[in-house]
């Protein structure tokens, strides 16, 4: 769990950093070409395979992990603490994955698997950056990505310092630093990924 | 603070034994001191359902004076009630005003199953301490205090850790049921000082498998466990039972 999350935060670093060339605002050149290179470099792809896989791991854990907890109390409490003693995201990460996984459904299907379907069928790849502009002129489509940005804030927010506290490393020396990044990092990266749709729909760039 | 007396409705988890289903039965108390501890309120309503004929209420309790851990009770939705770091028979009836309604239930978790009443199982926790939480190298005679060199820190720490009770609020408060608290402290105070540290790698390993076995949740940090605590256990122990463990997996230590 704690390791395929920290594999998904560094995803998260890469693709965060190459989304953002989109904001140098020059017709999405510097952005198309970083996405070139991510979309056909060998080791790239290789890298590609791994993500998928701790992608997939790091639901299969999580979902099951879930499912084994709520079986240890069968016969649930009358009356619960509730946000008296723990912070609803910490509660909450079975729920905030699984929102964050119908995200990531509508997110690949509308990127990532039409531009692998096009370069697997020896049409290249597509033009990323003028779609991502289609895309984001829809009211709704804005909507979802925030939302999922949203959702991604929280569900870092405990999952950034748990993975560490999983690992033994956030001791007594550390666990401030660590919940301080983590908490920095909760924020920026998906502040960053909501500017995205939003530059676009409201015309910040084009 | 003004000494007053109240009156008041009790929502209480009676359960014949492990089989049956168990139902809240609602009693009313009268003429509850606030200078009352919650155990004191608890004997009163007995003593009354004795005088009616009724059977009384089922609870464990000991020491009454917050170090034996016993006295487990769910109290509108917090392991020995809402005051920090202070177990139920520490808690005192000043904290309720005439009129209050007080919901009580047992621990609830898998690997604390139901007695009677209030009263709930932890041998798990006894069988979790027999997996490794002890030393058994030969330590000799006791020796001059001051003859073992221990760091300042590290005697503050695993003391710290020694001050748990063994009472299970953590693993009743937590929302996975996990006994991660627990077992990090028992781990932590054993593995901070030169005579736990021959067996500090077995020790991990077994008592977490026992922890498994019995049943209870994987920890996902959650941390209702540290702040229901009566003796204020830190979850920087998890991180170092987390380490110990980890350790001991990678160096090939294993159980038995
Ligand atoms: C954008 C992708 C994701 C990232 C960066 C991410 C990151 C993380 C991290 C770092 C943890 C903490 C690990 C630990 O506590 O030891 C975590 C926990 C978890 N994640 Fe994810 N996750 C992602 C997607 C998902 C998805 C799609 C699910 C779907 C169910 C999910 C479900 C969970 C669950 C159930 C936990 C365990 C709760 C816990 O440990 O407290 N995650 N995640
Ligand atoms: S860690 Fe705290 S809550 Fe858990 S058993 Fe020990 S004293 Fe009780
Ligand atoms: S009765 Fe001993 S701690 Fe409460």
């Amino acid at each position: 769990m704690s390791l395929t999350g920290i594999f998904l935060i560094l995803f998260l670093v890469v693709h965060c950093y190459i989304n953002a060339q989109i904001f140098w605002n020059d017709g999405g050149h510097k952005f198309e070409e970083a996405a070139h290179f991510m979309g056909t470099n060998f080791i790239i792809r290789t890298v590609e395979i791994g993500l998928t896989a701790f992608l997939l791991l790091h639901i299969i854990q999580g979902l099951n992990l879930w499912l084994s907890n709520r079986s240890k109390r069968s016969v649930r409490y009358t009356v619960s603490a509730g946000n008296q003693t723990s912070a609803w995201y910490r509660r909450s990460m079975g729920v905030l994955g699984s929102l964050l996984l119908i995200f990531l459904v509508i997110h690949t299907a509308k990127f990532w698997i039409p531009n692998r379907a096009s370069q697997i069928s020896g049409n290249g790849e597509l033009p990323l950056y003028h779609l991502m502009k289609d895309e984001f002129q829809y009211g709704w489509v804005v909507i979802v990505y925030i939302i999922g940005c949203i959702t991604l804030s929280w569900h870092l927010v405990h999952g950034f310092w748990s993975s560490f506290q999983t690992l033994g490393l956030a001791t007594h020396r550390y666990k401030y630093l660590i919940n301080g990044i983590g908490i920095a990092f909760a924020i920026i990266v998906p502040l960053v990924f909501a500017l995205m749709p939003l530059a676009f729909y409201f015309h910040w760039i084009d | 603070m003004e000494h007053y007396h109240m009156n008041l409705t009790l929502k209480v988890w009676k359960q014949k034994n492990n089989n049956d289903k168990g139902r809240f039965e609602t009693y009313q108390v009268k003429n509850i001191s606030s200078e009352m501890s919650f155990l004191e309120m608890f004997d009163v309503l007995n003593e009354q359902l004795i005088a009616e004929g009724k059977e009384p209420v089922a609870f464990d309790h000991d020491c009454r004076e917050g170090i034996c851990g016993m006295c487990s009770m769910h109290i509108n939705g917090r392991a020995h009630g809402p005051w920090h770091e202070t177990t139920t028979c520490q808690l005192h009836m000043r904290q309720y005003k005439d009129g209050d309604t007080i919901v009580v239930e047992p621990w609830r978790a898998n690997a604390f199953p139901v007695i009677k009443d209030l009263v709930v199982d932890r041998t798990s926790f006894d069988r979790i301490i027999q997996a490794g939480g002890y030393v058994s190298v030969n330590t000799g005679n006791a020796v001059d205090a001051n003859a073992l060199p221990i760091e300042k820190q590290k005697a503050d720490e695993a003391f710290a850790a020694a001050a748990c009770i063994g009472c299970g609020a953590c693993a009743a408060a937590c929302p996975n049921a996990s006994a991660m608290l627990f077992v990090s402290a028992k781990v932590s105070h054993l593995a901070l000082l030169p005579q736990g540290d021959p067996e500090r790698k077995i020790r991990a390993t077994n008592m977490v498998l026992q922890m498994d076995k019995e049943g209870f949740g994987s920890c996902t940090n959650i941390g209702a466990c540290e702040a229901e605590c009566p003796k204020g256990i830190s979850i920087e122990n998890i991180a170092r039972l987390n380490r110990e463990y980890l350790g001991a997996a990678f160096s090939g230590s294993s159980n038995e």
